[in-house]
């Protein structure tokens, strides 16, 4: 056995997803799957999480708010980390629809960081007694906004969307600096901001009548932001198809 | 239920932001797939 056989290459194996037309039909199958289990358990854990799990002794029915924030805060960061991924596969193995996948992600990953904001702001106003406080958390979690308001200006700057691509992918990678600062600020810095209650290491420190509601909704919103990327992507790879085609038929129309 | 106008506000955005993000989706494929169909002549996928 060849080395190559024995470690598959990961270019060869994400190659065979770079064909529009295979990329088309299977996110066509994929895409209602991805769509009807993301509803699904977000309507069953936010329906849990609204009337059915019990109210914080300290911040009474406020918690409550934690059901569309954290979920909204991990989507922030997983959507970057993403953005990145596409971005890598872009740069270094040319794929030709990671350009166009991170391009689809930077709007939706901005709208759940602006989710994962506001909600917070909504939360700290009774809890803290303030909209807003320049914490390391939320502080870091603004900078990401901001990353992905910068890659959605930059891929969209060129004339010729291949620099406005790569300039966007070289961002994004710079950026994935951002993503430990969130994940750690809270004990790298003394902040306002409570520390995790949920960790891939420990048990976690909420009653599971809060974790299982919230769990639901977030692995819900995993499927719906996956649901949305990807039918961002098929409308993408579509119009990009339309534009060489309209480029065709006009060089037809000088060279006649 | 206390802190309600705080809970329906965030609950409220969240519906907004990704409703949105959802309908712009599902009509920019339609939109997509409607104008292809018209332009190319091969069998749609």
């Amino acid at each position: 056995m060849s080395a190559s056989q024995a470690f598959p290459v990961p270019s060869r194996n994400l190659h065979r997803f770079a064909n529009p037309g295979r990329f088309l039909r299977l996110s066509g199958r994929l895409l209602p799957w991805l769509a009807t289990i993301g509803i699904a358990l977000s309507a069953v854990g936010l329906g849990w999480g609204l009337t059915l799990s019990p109210a914080d002794w300290q911040q009474g029915d406020a918690v409550r708010i934690m059901y569309v924030h954290v979920p909204a805060a991990w989507l922030a960061s997983f959507g970057y980390a993403n953005l990145a991924a596409a971005s890598i596969a872009a740069l270094v193995w040319r794929h030709p629809l990671a350009d166009l996948a991170a391009a689809e992600i930077s709007p939706v990953g901005a709208g759940f960081t602006a989710i994962c904001l506001a909600t917070g702001s909504l939360w700290g106003k009774p809890m803290w007694g303030a909209w807003w406080v320049w914490d390391a958390r939320m502080t870091s979690v603004l900078v990401l906004f901001f990353l992905y308001l910068g890659h959605i200006a930059l891929v969209r700057a060129f004339d010729d969307p291949q620099r406005g691509a790569r300039a966007g992918a070289i961002l994004a990678l710079v950026g994935v600096v951002n993503l430990p600062i969130i994940k750690f600020s809270v004990e790298w810095w003394n902040t306002l901001h409570q520390g995790a209650s949920i960790t891939l290491t420990g048990a976690p420190t909420m009653a599971p009548a809060m974790l299982w509601p919230l769990l639901l909704v977030a692995i819900g919103a995993m499927f719906g932001f996956a649901a949305l990327v990807v039918a961002r992507t098929r409308a993408a790879v579509m119009e990009r198809r339309i534009r060489g085609l309209l480029l065709a038929r006009a060089q037809e129309g000088e060279a006649a | 239920m206390t802190h309600l106008p705080f809970i329906v506000a965030s609950y409220a955005i969240t519906l907004v932001v990704v409703g949105w993000f959802t309908v712009d989706a599902w009509a920019r494929m339609g939109r997509a797939r409607r104008r292809l169909a018209a332009l190319d002549r091969r069998p749609q996928r």
